[in-house]
């Protein structure tokens, strides 16, 4: 018994790898950005402190709320339809009398594990609008006389991103919600049969709120996923005045690009206090309603 | 797409194509003389499945750490690493930089693998895992039989983690395989660079050369497409699995 009661500290030896990897490349790089945010670093010269400047400048930048709301409006054009899809796809899936189920779900999940670099040059590709695949099918067919610059004008441009990033992610959260349809047991069902409901009334009073904690999983997951929304925005391009430019594209561009290290930072951080705001809410909202 | 791929520059810009071309091979190699694609298709894997391992192997020993050893500070140490994941990636990414700049490890491999030590979702997916499928018993017994700590965890408990161990690695891939700016920032030599990154070189580099835009695309998907309908059941009832115990 006393060795047993001895080997407590093995807990700690277990766990320590995950602390000491986070400590060195997930901490300190945290609080070290936050002490760069309070620089002019430019990445030649070392960094020189600047007090608050660096957040006083982001408190009045344009760019950088255009780029809030650029993305804010994509994520919400995107995650919308993609729930909405994914829902109803599942659901259809989820029968028991639909053939091929694994076909469809292998064909729809398929987007999400391609890269997502890859599915951005894909479309900016196909909605080009002098060779673009999407331009030709519309004049071949007679739906429009000219081709459409679908990317010189601002809401094109988001809907098409929005397009990409809801084609990339309604696989994966159907492939949730199938999970989750296939933990409700069957007696439940069995029972509103009893009570008289139909195949509508089946999916709208036993279904849909059974389905309550997938639902909260997909929507945490999608807002921390889709305030970070980088890589298929970054290949389709910036959009007329910078209208399809999301937060960390914005990032990127002012650390990584125009070497404003400093400046960057501060933008790292505010882009967190923005997601911090949005999954408390949305944690708030989920748990409210739950009471 | 693939159509397209395989047609020269002026005929994709004129007309809508429904049937392939002979291009195909010209415009592959315009694209490998620039961009060395199938370097980059060994990168990535390289990169993808080491981290993969390091992965799985700490987030399983951290996971059946916490799931079966009651320490003073467990609960605490737990939430931090549940705390961990409302992080946004890209909050340190500046001082990260900057601290491998200072380790001199920029455009080398070790800031893009080490890192996969941490990672938060794995070790609840494995605590998880361990608590509901790793009987105290078997623990027990090993230490009846005199085996020391490490020599359970890799003999008795990795053995029988790895139904979970195979999810984790599947979600664990995928997510390396895609990542982008991380190495977008830390690697710099082409030869070096991973694949979604030259896919994005493809696009800056060959702005009015459509067919080797395609053709980057079009290798870029298919093998991807081999190994996933080869294994999409697998894969598919991992992330179900992930999913609902996330």
């Amino acid at each position: 018994m006393n060795s047993k009661l001895n080997k407590y500290y093995f807990g700690y030896i277990f766990v320590a790898p995950f602390f000491i990897s986070f400590a060195v490349f997930g901490l300190v790089p945290i609080l070290y950005t936050l002490y760069l945010s309070f620089t002019n670093w430019d990445a030649f010269n070392d960094p020189a402190y600047t007090g608050f400047g660096n957040y006083t400048r982001l408190l009045h930048d344009i760019a950088f709320y255009q780029s809030i709301g650029n993305t804010l409006i994509i994520w919400i054009f995107s995650i919308v339809p993609q729930l909405i899809i994914a829902i109803t796809l599942a659901i259809i899936l989820n029968e028991k009398f639909i053939r091929g189920k694994h076909f469809f779900r292998a064909i729809y999940y398929f987007p999400n594990i391609i890269t997502p670099v890859t599915l951005g040059v894909l479309f900016s590709l196909i909605f080009d609008w002098q060779t673009g695949s999407i331009n030709k099918l519309l004049t071949t067919i007679g739906l429009v006389e000219d081709p459409i610059n679908w990317f010189n004008n601002p809401w094109w441009s988001r809907l098409i991103v929005a397009a990409v990033i809801c084609w990339q992610n309604f696989g994966f959260n159907m492939i949730v919600f199938i999970a989750g349809l296939q933990s409700i047991p069957d007696e439940v069902y069995e029972a509103s049969q009893v009570d008289g409901a139909n195949g509508w009334q089946k999916t709208w009073y036993v279904t849909i709120p059974l389905l309550r904690p997938v639902f909260i999983f997909t929507l945490i997951t999608s807002v921390i996923g889709g305030l970070q929304l980088f890589d298929s925005p970054y290949m389709i391009g910036n959009g007329p005045n910078n209208t399809t430019r999301t937060m960390i594209m914005y990032l990127y561009e002012t650390a990584f690009k125009n070497f404003n290290f400093g400046y960057g930072a501060a933008i790292a951080y505010g882009v967190f206090v923005i997601v911090m705001c949005f999954t408390a809410v949305t944690v708030w909202l989920t748990r409210r309603r739950e009471q | 797409m693939f159509i397209t791929a395989t047609h020269t520059n002026s005929s994709i810009a004129r007309q809508l194509l429904l049937i392939p071309g002979d291009q195909l091979l010209d415009n592959y190699h315009r694209l490998i003389e620039t961009v060395p694609i199938w370097r980059g298709f060994a990168n990535t894997t390289l990169i993808s499945v080491i981290s993969t391992l390091l992965t799985v192997y700490f987030s399983a020993l951290a996971g059946y750490g916490f799931s079966k050893y009651r320490f003073s500070l467990s609960s605490m140490l737990f939430a931090i690493v549940l705390g961990t994941m409302m992080i946004p990636g890209q909050l340190g990414i500046i001082g990260f930089y900057r601290l491998m700049d200072s380790f001199g490890w920029l455009n080398t491999y070790w800031p893009l693998i080490l890192p996969s030590v941490h990672n938060a979702f794995g070790v609840f997916l494995m605590k998880q895992f361990a608590d509901s499928s790793i009987p105290s018993e078997i623990i027990e017994s090993g230490r009846i039989d005199g085996s020391g700590e490490l020599y359970i965890f890799h003999r008795l408990v990795l053995p029988l983690m790895m139904p979970g161990i195979a999810t984790l690695a599947i979600f664990t891939f995928i997510g390396k395989w895609n990542d982008f700016l991380n190495p977008l920032i830390i690697l710099f030599d082409n030869e070096l660079q991973t694949l979604p990154v030259m896919i994005a070189g493809v696009k800056s580099q060959f702005t009015a050369d459509f067919g080797a835009q395609y053709v980057g695309i079009v290798i870029s998907i298919i093998p991807i497409l081999i190994v996933f309908s080869i294994m999409s059941k697998r894969i598919i009832s991992s992330v179900a699995a992930g999913a609902v115990k996330g």
